[in-house]
C-alpha cells in the first residue's frame, strides 16, 4: 500500500493537483462538489495513515469520535436553558479535550522515549482547533454543531500535521460559500505563488541550512567541546544562525504549501509567517512568527488570565498581571513542545525577555522627547531583535544539552 | 455621555495619548498603540462605563482595528 506524507516529494503534489482539479473546475464555475471534496480529504488522509502508519490512523479515529462528543456535549449543555454556564463543566470539557495530547507529550517521559499508541501526527494542532471551539462555545460566540463541518474543520487535510491553526467560525464561513470567479482566480494566483515559494523555502534554502550545513556545524561543535570553556566555540555561533535559518525556511516552506493548498480549495486558511526577522523587538516579532500559534496562545490563554485576573482583582499592579501571563504563556508553550529543560528555559527566556520590552516600551512613551529615532535606531533593534531570537532558538535547537549534559 | 466620547476618553486613557482623539481611522494595533494586555482593559472599562459585554471571543482585531470601528462596534452592542 502506498503511504505518502504530506508535501514530502514531487509526486506528492503532482497526485494532489490532479485531485484538486476537479474541485477547482468546479470552483470556478461557482459550485463547492462538497462531496468530491470529501471524498479527496478523505483519500489524502488515508494516504497519511494507512501501511506502517495504521496505528496512527486508528489512534485518529478514536481521537476524532472523542472529540466530536465532547464538544457536542458542551454546546448542548451550553444552549439549554436549563442549565448555568458553570466554571467546572467547562473546565471538564477542556481536561477531557486535552487528556489525549496530555498522554501523548507525557508518555515519551515515564517510557524512556517511546511513543504513545495513542499517538498521530498532528494531534497537538487538533487539540488546539477543539480548546479554542471550547472557549468559544463557553463564551456563547459559537452556538451550532453540524457535524459534517465540524468534521470538515477537525480534519481538514491541507493543514493537519502542522497547522496553521484556523478558527471554526472563520473556516466555516469560507467553507459555507463559493468564491466568486474573479476572487476565485486571485486565490489560484496566490495559491500557487505560495507553493512555488514554499519550494524554494523548504526544498532549496530549508535543504541547504538544514540536510548540507546543519551536520556538519554540528560535528564541528561537538569536537569542540572540551577544546574551550563550556564548549562555547565559534562553530556554536555559526551552528547558530544556521539552525535558526534552518527553523525558518523549513516550517514557513510548510505553511506555504499548507495555505497555498487551502487557497486552491476556496478555503483561506490564515497564514503563519510575516517577515519575522525584520520585527524590532521581540513582541512584535511573536506577531510575525508562527502567527496562527501565537495568536492561540494570546487569545486562548494570555487574553482570558489576564481578563479573569483582572475582573477578579487578582494582584493590584497591572503590570504584574500581565507579566504573569507571559510566564503563564510561554511556561505553557515550553511544556507542549516537550518536557525537557531547553524547551522550558527557551520559554522562560521569550517571557523574561517580553516583561523587559514592555518595561522598556513604557519607558520610551514616558521620556519620548529624551530618546532618538532615527534610521540607525531602527536597524539597530532590527539586528538586536534577530539575535535574540536567534539565540532563543539556539536554546531551543538542544545543542546545548548535547554540548554539556551528554 | 455619549457613547463616541467615552470610548475616546477610554481609549486616551490607555494609550496615554490623545493622538486617537485626532486620527480616527489610525490602526492601533500597527501602530503598538494598543497590544493584547490595553484590549482587555479596554473590555473591562467598556463593561463597567457602558454596561456592554465583549467576551474575548467576540474580539476580532481586525474589526476592532481604529478608533472609529471601535466606536461603531459598540454602538452597535448597545442597540441590540
Amino acid at each position: 500500500m502506498i503511504n505518502l506524507q504530506p508535501y514530502q516529494n514531487p509526486q506528492y503534489f503532482i497526485l494532489l493537483l490532479v485531485a484538486l482539479l476537479p474541485l477547482m473546475i468546479g470552483l470556478y464555475h461557482g459550485h463547492r462538489w462538497r462531496i468530491y471534496e470529501s471524498l479527496v480529504s478523505l483519500l489524502f488522509l488515508f494516504f497519511i495513515f494507512d501501511a506502517e502508519k495504521t496505528g496512527q490512523g486508528i489512534a485518529l479515529i478514536a481521537y476524532t469520535l472523542i472529540q466530536t462528543l465532547i464538544v457536542k456535549g458542551y454546546l448542548s449543555y451550553r444552549t439549554n436553558k436549563k442549565f448555568h454556564n458553570k466554571f467546572w463543566v467547562f473546565a471538564g470539557a477542556i481536561i477531557l479535550s486535552i487528556l489525549q495530547l496530555v498522554i501523548v507529550k507525557l508518555t515519551p517521559l515515564f517510557a524512556n522515549g517511546r511513543d504513545s499508541i495513542v499517538a498521530f501526527l498532528g494531534i497537538s494542532y487538533l487539540t488546539f482547533k477543539t480548546v479554542g471551539m471550547l472557549m468559544e462555545i463557553r463564551d456563547g460566540a459559537i452556538k451550532e454543531f453540524d457535524l459534517w463541518k465540524f468534521l470538515h474543520f477537525l480534519l481538514f487535510f491541507p493543514t493537519i500535521s502542522s497547522g496553521p491553526i484556523d478558527r471554526y467560525r472563520r473556516f466555516i464561513k469560507d467553507y459555507d460559500k463559493v468564491p466568486s470567479q474573479e476572487k476565485y482566480v486571485e486565490l489560484i494566483g496566490k495559491g500557487l505563488h505560495n507553493i512555488f515559494l514554499g519550494f524554494l523555502y523548504k526544498f532549496l534554502l530549508g535543504y541547504l541550512f538544514g540536510t548540507l550545513w546543519l551536520p556538519g556545524l554540528e560535528q564541528a561543535v561537538l569536537t569542540h567541546k572540551s577544546t574551550v570553556p563550556w564548549g562555547l566555540s565559534i562553530y556554536l555561533v555559526a551552528y547558530m544562525y544556521c539552525y535558526s535559518m534552518y527553523l525558518f525556511f523549513d516550517f514557513a516552506g510548510y505553511s506555504l504549501f499548507a495555505v497555498g493548498i487551502s487557497y486552491l480549495m476556496g478555503i483561506e486558511t490564515p497564514v503563519n509567517f510575516n517577515k519575522p526577522f525584520a520585527a524590532h523587538n521581540l513582541k512584535e516579532f511573536w506577531n510575525r512568527w508562527h502567527m496562527t500559534l501565537s495568536f492561540w496562545f494570546r487569545d486562548y490563554i494570555y487574553m482570558r488570565f489576564v481578563f479573569w485576573a483582572m475582573k477578579n482583582k487578582l494582584l493590584k499592579s497591572r503590570i504584574a498581571m500581565a507579566n504573569i501571563g507571559y510566564l503563564l504563556l510561554f511556561l505553557t508553550m515550553g511544556i507542549w513542545h516537550g518536557e525537557t529543560w531547553y524547551y522550558i528555559v527557551y520559554g522562560l527566556f521569550h517571557a523574561t525577555v517580553l516583561i523587559l520590552t514592555d518595561a522598556w516600551l513604557r519607558f520610551k512613551k514616558k521620556h519620548r522627547q529624551h530618546i532618538p529615532s532615527n534610521w540607525f535606531t531602527k536597524y539597530f533593534s532590527i539586528f538586536m531583535t534577530f539575535n535574540t531570537v536567534c539565540f532563543s532558538f539556539l536554546i531551543f535547537s538542544g545543542i546545548l544539552d548535547k554540548l554539556w549534559f551528554k | 455621555m455619549d457613547v463616541k466620547a467615552t470610548v475616546l476618553d477610554i481609549l486616551a486613557d490607555l494609550t496615554g495619548s490623545d493622538e486617537v482623539k485626532e486620527n480616527l481611522d489610525e490602526s492601533l494595533f500597527d501602530s503598538g498603540l494598543l497590544d493584547s494586555m490595553a484590549t482587555v482593559q479596554l473590555l473591562l472599562e467598556l463593561q463597567q462605563q457602558l454596561g456592554i459585554d465583549v467576551p474575548v471571543s467576540e474580539f476580532d482585531r481586525q474589526e476592532w482595528e481604529t478608533p472609529n470601528k471601535i466606536i461603531a462596534k459598540v454602538e452597535s452592542l448597545e442597540n441590540e
